[in-house]
């Protein structure tokens, strides 16, 4: 990283002073202490036994087991759900990365009649309560599929459509900030060389706002995954996303907390491992785009 | 609809088209003009399709009198005029009075909130902008409960603050021996403290990513003058880093305050679909009248109040702090 190379050449002839180091040093591991202890409660329990996790909570497991682990997938239709939200989240981040570029380009390159309206509007829909056009869309949603035999309501499609519409404010707003800085002169160039605006885009402008790109589809994909309430609505039993399964697990009279962990631990690995490999385009990305 | 409305706006787009002055239409003109409109269409059908049209729905169904009886066909509902928002805002009744209770936990709780996460990822950005070891490690791990899905994370804090089997009063009480008897943290009056620190381990990250983003934009130069004059790395915080992350935190600020506000999650997975009345945040408080009691029309008018609150602070907001901007730039 070249800013941490950069950092490494003594920034001043002044150490910082002791007060500043003991600061430091007592704030950040008060912080990691706050942020490790879920993810340790939430690994830790996943290995324990029953009746171990239903009685007095132990910093160290007594006993090790790895049978939660298998247990998940008979107590609930996780491997159901899992697929169930994998094809939703993923096609959702694909369109929603798709639309976001095409949207951004325009704002960003071209002078057009509502070019600001279209902006603001974009952008002052993140405030919308999702509890104001959740039954307005399911209605909606249900009228479409009475009117035309689309079924929206209760299939991935319509969940799919819901979420991409989700991140998409975001996503254009970030990518036309990403795109702006990006000179002109290379699509110019790109143009003298006999793009079209089409071209320009795919052979410039994209390969060179990656990072942004990659940024942009790390957070379609976690909004869609996490999503709890449109889920909870839009959802039936063949459909049903991980977000509104495992709720249901932790509702049952008896939770198996160790089982309600593992499948905790299962469904976060791949986005948690997923955004941390990328996290340094999310920065990167974040620095250009919203930051500036 | 959008390109009618909008004549004023042709300055910006003067201002902005000079320094690309080659990119007069040299072919056909219309296909020109057309070309931002087709590459927006997408996004455009998209939006009205998920949230405008929807929104307007809503906007029209908190005017009509709805119940599970007239949802199917709920355009033929009977007009209702102002009665769901009355009913809404009659603090004498229950319905409204609850709503009061509701909409002020929710403000108490989002400035909280917000604070914690701004004070807790600025900190956090700022103690390691410089480099030592182990920096790399912390920023890695402190994105971690911004990455992990909120149900995952909120299902295990549930598990922490269960009475019996949960760490947190295994710590509190068993380890620290503080209180005669474990707490009920996920019913009562204690709900709130703990909807409180679920809310600040998940959102404080983003603050922090946010923060940090925006001080690598801030020129080393400004550090090693501010050195040079003698000034300390508190010194420096204070007049170099603080003061520049200011376009920044009127922006993060004011996101946090929407997503804070707003929040479903949180408390739909924590307490499960009935909120204890010290943590009943207002979407939760809406989503339970409307779906509770059926009543669509004041469940559609309450939200529609609370989309008015949230446009009006969001403008006093916008207008206070571009203000102070200009004023203390000039």
């Amino acid at each position: 990283m070249p800013d941490a190379a950069r950092a490494r050449t003594p920034r001043s002839p002044m150490a910082p002073p002791r007060s500043f180091l003991w600061t430091r040093r007592i704030f950040l591991t008060l912080v990691t202490a706050f942020v490790v202890l879920p993810v340790y409660v939430m690994v830790s329990s996943s290995l324990k036994p029953l009746e171990d996790v239903s009685g007095k909570f132990e910093w160290i497991p007594s006993t090790l087991t790895a049978a939660p682990y298998f247990d998940i997938w008979e107590t609930v239709p996780l491997a159901d759900y899992f697929v169930n939200s994998i094809v939703v989240a993923g096609a959702a981040t694909v369109l929603s990365v798709a639309v976001a570029i095409f949207a951004a380009y325009a704002v960003s390159r071209y002078e057009f009649r509502g070019r600001r309206v279209f902006a603001v509007t974009v952008l002052s829909t993140q405030m919308f309560p999702g509890i104001l056009f959740l039954l307005p869309l399911f209605l909606l949603y249900v009228n479409i599929g009475n009117a035309t035999g689309i079924a929206l309501f209760g299939s991935r499609e319509g969940l799919i459509l819901t979420y991409l519409t989700f991140s998409l404010p975001f996503s254009v707003w970030m990518l036309t900030g990403y795109f702006d800085s990006i000179p002109r002169e290379l699509d110019e160039a790109a143009k003298v060389d006999g793009c079209g605006p089409v071209g320009a885009l795919f052979r410039v402008i994209i390969p060179a706002a990656r990072p942004g790109i990659v940024a942009v589809g790390i957070y379609a994909f976690m909004t869609a995954w996490g999503e709890v309430l449109f889920a909870s609505v839009m959802t039936n039993d063949t459909t049903r996303t991980l977000s509104v399964g495992l709720q249901g697990y932790s509702t049952l009279n008896d939770v198996y907390w160790n089982q309600v962990m593992a499948a905790s631990l299962v469904v976060s690995v791949p986005v948690v491992a997923g955004f941390l490999l990328l996290q340094r385009y999310l920065v990167a990305g974040l620095t250009a785009g919203a930051v500036k | 609809m959008t390109d009618t409305a909008v004549t004023p706006e042709r300055a910006p787009a003067v201002r902005k088209a000079a320094p690309g002055g080659a990119r007069t239409p040299r072919r056909s003109g219309r296909r020109r003009i057309a070309l931002p409109y087709v590459l927006l269409l997408p996004a455009l059908l998209l939006e009205l399709l998920v949230h405008l049209v929807p929104m307007l729905m809503g906007i029209t169904m908190s005017f009509r009198e709805l119940t599970q009886f007239s949802i199917g066909d709920w355009s033929a509902a009977p007009w209702a005029g102002f009665d769901n928002f009355s009913v809404a805002v009659d603090f004498n009744a229950p319905a409204g009075r609850a709503l009061l209770k509701s909409f002020l936990t929710t403000c108490v709780f989002t400035a909280a909130s917000v604070g914690l996460c701004w004070l807790l990822g600025t900190a956090a950005a700022v103690f390691l902008q410089e480099n030592f070891r182990g920096r790399a490690v912390l920023r890695t791990l402190f994105l971690v409960p911004y990455a992990l899905p909120v149900y995952a994370a909120v299902i295990t804090w549930a598990f922490m603050f269960q009475r019996d089997n949960g760490v947190i009063n295994h710590v509190l009480h068993d380890q620290l021996g503080i209180g005669d008897t474990p707490a009920f943290w996920l019913i009562g009056d204690n709900s709130f403290w703990a909807l409180l620190v679920v809310s600040v381990w998940k959102g404080w990250p983003f603050a922090f990513l946010t923060v940090m983003a925006a001080l690598q934009n801030i020129p080393r130069e400004m550090y090693e003058a501010a050195a040079l004059d003698g000034a300390g790395v508190w010194k420096q915080i204070r007049h170099i880093t603080l003061p520049s992350l200011r376009p920044v935190n009127q922006v993060l600020v004011l996101v946090l305050f929407l997503w804070t506000f707003n929040d479903f999650n949180t408390p739909f997975v924590l307490f499960g679909k009935a909120a204890p009345e010290a943590a009943d945040l207002i979407s939760l408080h809406i989503y339970q009248s409307s779906f509770r009691t059926w009543n669509f029309g004041t469940g559609s008018a309450m939200s529609v109040l609370l989309l008015l609150f949230l446009l009006a602070v969001t403008g006093v907001y916008l207008l206070l702090t571009t203000r102070g901007r200009k004023t203390s730039r000039a």
